[in-house]
């Protein structure tokens, strides 16, 4: 469980993040959504302890993440930032091989391989492990980012945009396999998206943010309503129903 | 095609060390003074001259190399940018400050002592550089290493100022220009602290790597990344410092050769740090041998054959086409 108690940022002057409290029980897939600026990659980045918290508590586990070591942290938490940038000449298998890090320190065993290797099948890069990942389009090197966290093997997944750079079927295939792995190895996702449909399709629970605050909070039925999207994104949209599930139709 | 990726830079390495051999023999063999191949060990005077200056030199200019390259690799790796390296960004030329001081105000010292100044000074001249460089934005890569040039010009003029009032200039041309035609059995041994420096680099290797992710994903992996920022500071600073020191400063061997290694390699250190130090070593070896050979019997320091050597190779890396595959 990753508990969020009253937390609040700010850099300089301004203010990013109000007085946030949240729950995000084990298991499942929980979908931060929001417009830009709303805080939602620095509410991530503190649970992640990629910034020192200001205010607040937050625990993952019972653990709190500002004292806990950040040894013991990266075998429950795995993170992945939005954009991401690989500079270095590294293979697919290798890049993806340093998620196993906080396990071995360096040396890997056979069961680090085998995971390796299964992460490498989940998100479809046997063919490109050999490659440098320099040499790889956007959406190839997303999904080598996605499958190093995946490799991390923790029980939280904690995802920043995951989606960009890839197109309709590496998205599509990312949301199955992260529900895939929530539902089958008991896996805790959180994911930052822009694609509401996305949310409503694969999340169980959506989370709304704006202006530093979480407005709104429900199950995607209940989120994806005209009303609640005004709410969050400030123009009214359509939600049609196909087959039982509703569809923002954003774009119009 | 993993199989023959894996072959490649084996393949190289092999080639590398070969090199570094022959260089290493060749070495023992090139000077003023006649060495002849098949007496040295049965003659007496030949062995000292072997044992006192070629053997010393060759030691030196091996460390000396061997350390530049992991310095300028692991600066390379903690900036994420390719174009920074010890003897541009300020590292050399704090060092430089540093002895100078401890030559004005601490004449007595040992030259350990005097090491340990410039090492001191070095950390933190480059700890400078890198909480300027950690701020400039990412989107602007060249940005980092030119402002290590005009970070680097602007220690490396107060210095010269400060030499020439205190009349230091013919010191200061030691320091800046590395030669090793004054190692002698007896003035290089502190070098030997290079090759420490590089084994704990090779230990660090993985950790390293991951550094070269960045802050975030450094995090994300466990890892101290503050504590590997310092191990890897130390690590550049004492490197410099130990060079500036004993030798005086070769320039470009911390640029060219992480640079060409990744190239041919890749950044996995764990796999590729040894082969950096190795090629270093030759790089520098090879550049001393060409300036006792160039107008022989006299020589050329080796700082000036690496300018011009290390030049070249710098502008065909930017030149060619990046490499793919």
């Amino acid at each position: 469980m990753i508990r969020i108690e009253n937390v609040s940022l700010s850099h300089q002057a301004t203010p990013i993040l109000h007085n946030i409290s949240l729950t995000i029980p084990k298991g499942g897939v929980t979908a931060l959504v929001g417009p830009n600026g709303a805080g939602k990659s620095s509410l991530l980045s503190l649970v992640a302890r990629l910034q020192p918290l200001q205010t607040g508590a937050i625990s993952i586990d019972g653990l709190p993440v500002d004292t806990t070591s950040n040894r013991t942290l990266a075998k429950i938490a795995a993170i992945l930032r939005q954009d991401s940038v690989v500079a270095s000449r590294l293979r697919v298998r290798e890049l993806v091989g340093f998620g196993r890090f906080p396990h071995n320190r360096g040396r890997l065993n056979e069961t680090d391989r085998a995971i390796i290797e299964q992460s490498l099948d989940q998100f479809d890069l046997a063919d490109l492990a050999g490659r440098f990942v320099d040499t790889l389009s956007g959406g190839q090197r997303q999904r080598a980012l996605v499958a190093m966290a995946f490799c991390q093997g923790t029980d939280y997944l904690l995802l920043d945009e995951p989606l960009n750079n890839l197109d309709m079927y590496y998205a599509r295939d990312l949301m199955r396999s992260l529900r895939q792995v929530a539902d089958e190895n008991g896996k805790t996702v959180v994911i930052v998206l822009h694609d509401i449909n996305m949310a409503g399709a694969y999340a169980d629970r959506i989370v709304a943010m704006k202006g530093g605050r979480v407005i709104a909070d429900g199950a995607p039925t209940e989120m994806l309503t005209t009303p609640v999207l005004q709410d969050v994104f400030g123009f009214a949209m359509q939600v049609a129903t196909i087959n039982g599930k509703p569809i923002v139709l954003h774009h119009l | 095609m993993i199989a023959a990726a894996a072959k490649k830079p084996l393949r190289l390495g092999v080639i590398a060390s070969l090199g570094l051999a022959i260089l290493f023999v060749l070495s023992l063999f090139v000077g003023v003074s006649d060495l002849p191949f098949g007496t040295a060990l049965s003659d007496p005077d030949a062995l000292q001259l072997l044992l006192v200056s070629r053997l010393p030199r060759t030691l030196a200019a091996v460390l000396a190399g061997a350390g530049l390259a992991i310095a300028g690799l692991i600066m390379q790796t903690l900036a994420r940018n390719r174009f920074v390296e010890p003897a541009t960004a300020g590292t050399a030329q704090s060092a430089e400050l540093g002895i100078l001081a401890a030559t004005l105000l601490w004449p007595g010292a040992t030259l350990a002592m005097k090491t340990l100044v410039a090492s001191g000074a070095a950390l933190l001249g480059t700890s400078i550089f890198f909480m300027t460089a950690h701020r400039l934005p990412p989107s602007q890569p060249f940005l980092v290493p030119l402002f290590g040039l005009v970070y680097g010009g602007v220690i490396g003029a107060g210095v010269t100022f400060i030499a020439w009032q205190a009349n230091l200039l013919q010191y200061l041309a030691i320091w800046t220009n590395g030669d090793f035609s004054g190692v002698l059995r007896g003035r290089y041994e502190l070098l030997w602290v290079a090759a420490l420096m590089v084994a704990l680099a090779w230990f660090v290797a993985d950790r390293l790597t991951i550094m070269a992710l960045g802050r975030d994903a450094s995090i994300g992996l466990g890892l101290d990344y503050a504590g590997m920022m310092r191990i890897g500071l130390i690590i550049v600073s004492v490197i410099a410092a130990l060079n500036v020191v004993v030798v005086g400063m070769i320039p470009f061997v911390g640029l060219v050769v992480p640079n060409i290694v990744s190239r041919l390699m890749g950044d996995n250190l764990r796999g590729t740090i040894k082969w950096v130090a190795l090629s270093g070593a030759g790089l520098v070896l090879g550049c001393d041998i060409i300036g006792r050979l160039i107008r022989y019997p006299y020589e050329i320091p080796v700082g000036t054959v690496m300018g011009v050597v290390g030049g070249t190779l710098f502008l065909w890396l930017l030149f060619r086409r990046p490499a793919h595959g």
